[in-house]
């Protein structure tokens, strides 16, 4: 069978005709500008950070193997801003896909306001962090609003943004940011179910609950890794929060971006090129794993 | 003739079973609707509450932003009194005031007249943000048209490439981008953030996947009539794309008007960063002013969210599923 259909293909490719190619050939200029920038800009100095990466200093160029990697991975520096960025990601990346999940379910059912509710999940996508961060420090500065706020609850006060306690409140901003979006391609998962097959489970008796996990959820699982491949690159991101709010060296959220910016100070290319190249290398096994779990319970069909 | 089922002689009330039937019938309608009641009631108010979260800071910054100086001062001075050391006329506790006691418009006229500080910085703003929109629109729909219009193991390997960089987070990409910058003697300038703004893969991912639904009979009609594939391009595949395209432009804005990683690197002078990065540089002196200018900042993406929801709904729909 899949023989057959593979000679098909074959067929399909030879079929092509003379004008066809030309045909073919004719699009190809509209690929070159951006062609030539994404070469220029990214893949080709990418490869020559690989090679950075393996050499001693870009005047003597000399193969020193994996020696740069060992100073990255043994530099504390960067144990402490990848642990850092490890342990957000790992506490928000689930947090920010189960919550916009259950926002996505309960705009998905019929209350009023729906658009109401949806336009005000998302408007914090549309605000620039940095105009909400002064007001993040009157609430959570150790004499802040939150602080007398909970003072009234007999609760002593607490340095949020200088302490451990930070990661709450950078978790909780990346939430306020990132759950509207989320929410959207969850709403729109949603209405993609075929309605026919979830009015036969409720002829059949099938509860909410039940249709929920039987039904639904199988349908919704290649968003889910969607997304979470999606808030995992922007928990990445967080930088941006963890910098306007504590500057240059934090105390308690140096994070992986902190590493880079205070590397490209002092212009250390082969440290900065060997971190880079771990970073990425990183990131395309994540994905692939999430592509894996993907395929392994959507049972391979595409969509 | 008209033939009546019903006997005369038969009476017109129902039996009593049936009767009884309906009744119950109607109670379980009845308990349904107030079961439903409940839940929408309960999910209402659980929405409603973390939506006054949500708008929470927003509101607040800008109502904030009409107050005084003075009034800045009295409520929050010992939060950002505690940040310098320097110890002005404090108030005992923070309080958090959501409308002004006098509505002023003086830190706005401060922001915007007095001092053009700011004001050139939310020109960086533009002048990076700008360009990098229309550009990458202009590449993305060219490059998006070719993949979309014939498939082939070498684009579609390209477009796998772009896809795995528009995943890479900016760790990963800076380093390279400085690198070419550091080549062609850009960096500190603005072009070192603005020629990798323009080439990045995102708006090339939504556009080529909305293209490849563009029906290819409406294609084999065009050529049929004599089109080339520019007429194609400018004449059908544009026109059809209108939408998207807004879609894109506002992601696209709202990611850069947001940006503090780029500015960071690149430019090692102050005078060239965008407000983005520049607001939480401001001093606390002027913590007054800052918030005017914070306001002042999402002012335009709140003006392009209001007059684009349905874009921006339909350009992240369209961004999700990678595989599509």
């Amino acid at each position: 069978m899949n023989k057959q259909i593979q000679a098909e293909k074959n067929d399909k490719i030879k079929k092509y005709t003379k004008i066809e190619l030309r045909e073919r050939k004719n699009t190809l200029p509209f690929l070159i500008p951006s062609l030539a920038g994404v070469l220029l800009f990214y893949i080709l100095p990418f490869a020559v950070v690989i090679y950075y990466s393996l050499i001693d200093n870009p005047i003597q160029k000399n193969f020193v193997g994996f020696d740069n990697f060992i100073q990255v991975f043994t530099n504390s520096a960067f144990k402490q801003a990848a642990g850092n960025t490890l342990k957000f990601s790992i506490i928000a990346v689930p947090l920010v896909v189960l919550l916009s999940l259950l926002l996505a379910i309960l705009l998905d059912t019929n209350i009023p306001f729906k658009t109401q509710f949806r336009t005000v999940f998302i408007t914090p996508l549309m605000v620039p962090v940095a105009s909400i961060v002064l007001i993040v420090q009157v609430l959570f500065d150790y004499n802040g609003a939150f602080n007398t706020l909970l003072a009234s609850f007999g609760v002593l006060p607490i340095d949020w943004l200088k302490s451990e306690h930070a990661y709450l409140v950078i978790v909780a901003l990346y939430l306020w940011k990132n759950l509207g979006y989320n929410m959207i391609l969850f709403m729109s998962a949603l209405s993609n179910i075929p309605t026919e097959i979830l009015e036969v489970a409720t002829l059949d008796g099938c509860g909410s609950l039940r249709k929920f996990f039987y039904i639904k959820l199988r349908y919704l699982i290649s968003t889910i890794m969607f997304v979470t491949i999606l808030s995992l690159i922007n928990s990445f991101k967080v930088f941006r929060e963890v910098y306007l709010l504590t500057g240059d060296y934090p105390n308690a959220l140096y994070m992986l971006q902190h590493f880079m910016n205070n590397t490209f100070k002092s212009l250390d290319y082969q440290k900065l090129s060997a971190a880079a190249v771990i970073i990425g290398i990183m990131m395309v096994l994540l994905i692939n794993l999430l592509f894996a779990i993907d395929r392994r319970f959507s049972g391979g069909e595409d969509d | 003739m008209i033939q009546y089922n019903h006997n005369i002689n038969e009476p017109l009330t129902p039996p009593e079973e049936l009767i009884r039937q309906r009744k119950r019938n109607r109670a379980i309608h009845r308990g349904k609707r107030i079961k439903r009641g409940i839940y929408c009631a309960v999910v209402c108010t659980f929405l409603f509450i973390v939506s006054i979260i949500f708008l929470f800071p927003i509101v607040l910054t800008i109502t904030n932003s009409f107050m005084s100086q003075t009034e800045i001062a009295a409520n929050y001075g010992k939060v950002f009194s505690s940040l310098t050391g320097s110890r002005t006329f404090i108030a005992e506790k923070v309080t958090l005031k959501l409308i002004p006691d006098m509505v002023s418009f003086s830190q706005y006229s401060t922001a915007l007249i007095k001092s053009p500080d700011y004001l050139l910085k939310f020109w960086n703003s533009v002048i990076l943000v700008v360009p990098i929109m229309v550009f990458q629109i202009i590449v993305a729909l060219a490059a998006s048209y070719a993949f979309a219009r014939f498939d082939s193991k070498f684009r579609s390997l390209i477009f796998f490439s772009y896809i795995i960089l528009m995943l890479m987070p900016y760790q990963v990409t800076l380093v390279p981008n400085y690198l070419v910058a550091n080549w062609l003697h850009i960096i500190d300038t603005r072009w070192s953030i603005i020629l990798p703004g323009i080439f990045s893969p995102y708006a090339v991912f939504i556009l080529t996947k909305f293209m490849k639904r563009i029906p290819k009979a409406i294609m084999e009609a065009a050529k049929l009539d004599g089109c080339g594939e520019w007429q194609l391009f400018t004449k059908i595949c544009i026109p059809l794309c209108r939408s998207v395209i807004w879609s894109v432009a506002v992601l696209v804005f709202i990611d850069y008007w947001n940006m503090v990683e780029q500015p960071l690197i690149m430019f090692s002078d102050q005078e060239k960063y965008p407000l983005s990065v520049f607001l939480s540089k401001i001093n606390s002196e002027d913590v007054g002013l800052a918030f005017a200018v914070a306001t002042f900042y999402m002012v335009p993406t709140l003006l392009v969210f209001l007059y684009s929801e349905d874009y921006l709904i339909e350009g992240i729909t369209y961004s999700g599923g990678i595989k599509g």
